[in-house]
């Protein structure tokens, strides 16, 4: 199933050259980017394993993309994500966030349902 | 090329020929020469060298063009000269220039020294040169007393790690960024022939010449000039007369020299100007060096200039 999570999910995957150009972007707000990567896709795991530090003070794409081809190299069939991360005053957040990498099969995540008390239910996510 | 290829340049309107002039004035180059030999004094031999780098960018980018085959020159570069010849000032503008020859993507210059690339310990190393390597992408990195990267007494010394690591990029990545080196002239050498891989990726090997006394002189007034003070008559002929002696004395160190010395100049004018004024000052006053304040320098007392001791030689 093919997890749909941060900015392009619903696109097909971006090539090495658009996601290039994404991060000359967000180099171009002075928005610092990070690597994160995992093999939980699940809507709660929002805090992926970081590949290194953000990368701040980069002036070119070039510096995160041989940092995401390292990443590759040792972790091809995990997620992996960019993260860019706005340091103004007031923001200091991920401003944007998009998937450049999945394992080449992707897990399925399964809805449950629980009955509770009166007729309620309650929904629950498992990554099988 | 094939014969197939040149027919499908030529095909979709690619031009055939190239004006090289038309390029050259495009590129904006000879702004940036003009510039460069308007603004530094002497430097002869190092001119020369970025004018011919220059005139290989835009021939490349002519070849481009067309439609040849063409591939990355390497623009790594080694200067070599002594103490206060000018090589970090040239380093920054090279950054400059390259990326208005459109070699650079960005042109930015990251300047480093061996604390900036070697870490404390094992492992340590690695990351942190490519730390740096990261933020020079796009642009030009220059390393500074390059040589003290290397210790030869030390087998063990985490420079050689950072030296593999630099090796490597600057082969792999020369479109995406410049490394220049920087050091005194026999200590490079020195550097280079215990690492002779980098002596045949660095493709420009620079010399700077020291400084005649007549360009001394004329860097002294541009400096003076640039923070809004000037030598009249008499001080000038003694600065003239300074350098001279000044050459002769052990940790001469060319135009950092003479920015020391003006240093002190300005000190004791404004000393002067304390001990001897009595009514208000105008702004000529207030920017003039004058003889005085030159001819109280060390330099000229010592005797034979070989007394001086040699921590205190700049004084």
């Amino acid at each position: 199933m093919r997890i749909t999570q941060g900015c392009f999910s619903f696109l097909p995957d971006l090539t090495d050259e658009q996601v290039t150009a994404q991060v000359e972007y967000c180099l171009g707000r002075n928005w610092a980017i990070g690597i994160e990567y995992t093999d939980s896709p699940h809507p709660r795991n929002t805090y992926w394993e970081m590949w290194g530090h953000p990368m701040f003070d980069l002036k070119d794409a070039k510096g995160v993309m041989m940092e995401l081809a390292e990443a590759r190299k040792a972790h091809g069939d995990s997620y992996i994500r960019l993260n860019a991360f706005d340091s103004t005053r007031g923001f200091e957040t991920v401003t944007m966030s998009f998937i450049v990498n999945r394992p080449k099969v992707e897990p399925k995540i399964e809805l449950t349902r629980t009955d509770i008390r009166g007729r309620s239910q309650r929904y629950s996510w498992k990554v099988a | 090329m094939s014969a197939e290829t040149q027919a499908a340049i030529d095909n979709d309107g690619s031009p055939k020929v190239v004006d090289l002039k038309a390029e050259y004035e495009k590129s904006g180059v000879a702004e940036v020469l003009d510039e460069l030999d308007r603004e530094l004094i002497g430097l002869k031999p190092v001119k020369q060298r970025i004018r011919e780098i220059a005139a290989m960018l835009v021939v490349e980018r002519a070849r481009k063009s067309l439609g040849l085959t063409h591939d990355t020159p390497t623009l790594h570069m080694n200067f070599a000269g002594n103490p206060g010849t000018g090589k970090t000032t040239v380093a920054m503008r090279m950054a400059n220039i390259l990326h208005r020859l459109g070699y650079v993507r960005k042109g930015h210059l990251v300047s480093v020294t061996r604390d900036d690339l070697v870490g404390q310990y094992i492992g340590h190393t690695a990351p942190k040169t490519k730390e740096v390597l990261k933020r020079a992408m796009g642009g030009v990195l220059f390393i500074d007393e390059a040589y003290y990267l290397y210790r030869p007494d030390n087998e063990r010394d985490y420079g050689q790690e950072a030296i593999e690591i630099l090796l490597q990029v600057m082969e792999n990545n020369r479109e995406d960024l410049v490394v220049i080196m920087a050091g005194y002239a026999d200590r490079m050498d020195k550097f280079f022939e215990s690492n002779p891989g980098f002596r045949s990726r660095i493709a420009h090997h620079i010399d700077f010449p020291d400084y005649s006394d007549d360009e001394l002189l004329e860097i002294a007034d541009g400096m003076l000039a640039q923070q809004n003070y000037r030598f009249d008559e008499k001080a000038h002929e003694l600065m003239a007369r300074y350098i001279e002696l000044r050459r002769q004395q052990p940790h001469f160190a060319n135009a950092r020299s003479i920015r020391n010395a003006l240093d002190r100049a300005r000190l004791r004018q404004a000393n002067r100007l304390f001990e001897t004024s009595t009514g208000p000052l105008d702004a000529v006053a207030l920017s003039t060096i004058s003889a005085e304040d030159i001819s109280v320098s060390r330099v000229f007392t010592m005797p034979g200039n070989k007394a001086a001791s040699p921590g205190r030689a700049d004084k």
